[in-house]
């Protein structure tokens, strides 16, 4: 379970949310709605450790947590970028492998089993020697889930996961949560549109501008 | 024909020492300049000054005066203990100016890379090294790889600077065998010599970079 506790940031002054507190219970999907300039994005960078809180604490089934010291501890993090910063100078296959590699010390032939069994699961199998320029957008994000899933995280996290693609593709997206959510993987969906979030939210939170 | 043949192996002897200064110089400004250009794009604001002036410096005076000041200069300080051979001097002169000119060149590279793939590479758990060896450092040498072409074009010719502290280079070696037998054939070969090196580095460099084409 995570857990964040009167949570504050503001940047330069300007508060962006006050004494927050936001609880997600393992294996659900929790949505972040909201107007832009909520903040949405904000939050998330703060769980994933690209920001610093101002105030308060997030933990780990119980356990105080510090995401911007991810060596510190092993409950990790994964985010799916709005624009999914893939590194466009690697295979699809060594973008996933690249970080088990490097982080969790994955011998090579591991780590490409476990890739090459993630991009099945997403129906990638056949794309693994393209290079990121030469995916659609829809094949970039699931991409960019392999990786972050390559990881074993306990939370996977994403940033507006629909407003780069067609609608056509919101289901898709929406099979691959719910498929995730089956195999226990906790997850924290950012997202403006509401109608998604109601077809995939087992608990939703609303973060408007403040004042 | 003939004398052609007889003043050849100077020349080439010359050319060889261009070619050593050439090397030597590149081996070392090249990873040295990265080094700063990291440097340069810190956020440790004595290290950004520092490196900065350094560079202002070796890009604001004459590569031909800082070879003179290095060679005959820095001699006359502290008894002589800066003293450093004429071949030394040359590459100590050399990889401290090429080293400031592709340091500048890795910071604009290093400042096009986008945000987002040093954050993508932190939530992955790369450390900074592993971030700079595998996702960084890859896609700048594409990107200034032209730049840095320009560059080592250059330094094939900016060597020819090493004459005035009296190293036998390619040019030198024309122009000793020029004002001795009278003649302008020494240095119309040491122009074609020069050509047919850059002729090669040209090709080398496109070869280079159409190796880095494979993405985009
Ligand atoms: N690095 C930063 N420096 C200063 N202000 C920032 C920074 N990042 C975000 N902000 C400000 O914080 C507020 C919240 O931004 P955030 O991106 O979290 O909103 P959001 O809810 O994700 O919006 P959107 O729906 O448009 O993506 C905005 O007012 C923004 O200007
Ligand atoms: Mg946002």
């Amino acid at each position: 379970m995570l857990e964040l506790k009167n949570i504050s940031k503001s940047f330069n002054q300007r508060t962006v949310w006050h004494d927050l507190n936001l609880k997600i219970e393992d294996g659900k999907i929790l949505c972040i709605v909201g107007q832009s300039g909520g903040g949405k994005t904000t939050l998330l960078r703060c769980i994933s450790g690209l920001e610093t809180l101002d105030a308060g604490e997030m933990l780990i089934d119980g356990q105080s947590f510090n995401p911007t010291a991810p060596h510190e501890n092993d409950a990790v993090i994964g985010v799916v970028f709005q624009d999914y910063q893939l590194f466009p100078h690697l295979k699809v296959i060594d973008n996933i492998t690249l970080a088990p590699e490097l982080a969790l010390k994955q011998s090579a032939k591991q780590a490409k089993q476990t890739a090459e069994k993630l991009l099945e699961r997403l129906s990638l199998s056949d794309k693994a020697d393209l290079y990121p320029y030469q995916l659609s957008g829809g094949q970039k994000q699931r991409v960019a889930i392999a990786r972050a899933l390559a990881m074993k995280p306990k939370i996977l996290c994403y940033d507006e996961p629909t407003s780069a693609l067609d609608p056509g593709l919101r289901d898709a997206v929406k099979k691959i949560i719910l498929q995730l959510k089956q195999a226990g993987i906790t997850q924290i969906v950012v997202t403006h549109d509401w109608e998604f979030a109601r077809q995939i939210a087992d608990q939703t939170f609303k973060l408007e501008p403040q004042q | 024909m003939h004398y052609i043949l007889q003043i050849l192996p100077s020349l080439l002897g010359g050319a060889k020492l261009t070619l050593e200064i050439f090397f030597w110089t590149l081996v070392g400004s090249l990873p040295l300049g990265l080094i700063v250009g990291l440097g340069l794009t810190s956020h440790f604001k004595p290290l950004k000054a520092i490196l900065h002036f350094y560079v202002w410096l070796m890009r604001g005076t004459p590569l031909l005066l800082q070879l003179i000041f290095v060679f005959y200069g820095l001699p006359l300080i502290g008894n002589g203990i800066f003293t450093l051979q004429r071949y030394d001097a040359a590459l100590f002169a050399f990889i401290l100016n090429y080293t400031a000119y592709f340091a500048e060149i890795f910071r604009g590279g290093l400042q096009s890379i986008p945000k987002g793939q040093y954050e993508s590479a932190k939530v992955l758990r790369l450390s900074y090294w592993q971030t700079i060896r595998k996702i960084v450092t890859p896609q700048v040498v594409k990107i200034v790889l032209p730049s840095i072409g320009n560059e080592v074009i250059n330094l094939i010719k900016d060597s020819s600077l090493v004459y005035v502290i009296g190293l036998g280079d390619l040019l030198r070696a024309g122009n000793v065998a020029t004002s001795r037998d009278v003649t302008l054939i020494p240095l119309v070969l040491v122009g074609i010599i020069y050509l047919l090196l850059t002729a090669v580095l040209t090709f080398v460099l496109r070869k280079f970079e159409r190796h880095y084409s494979y993405w985009k």
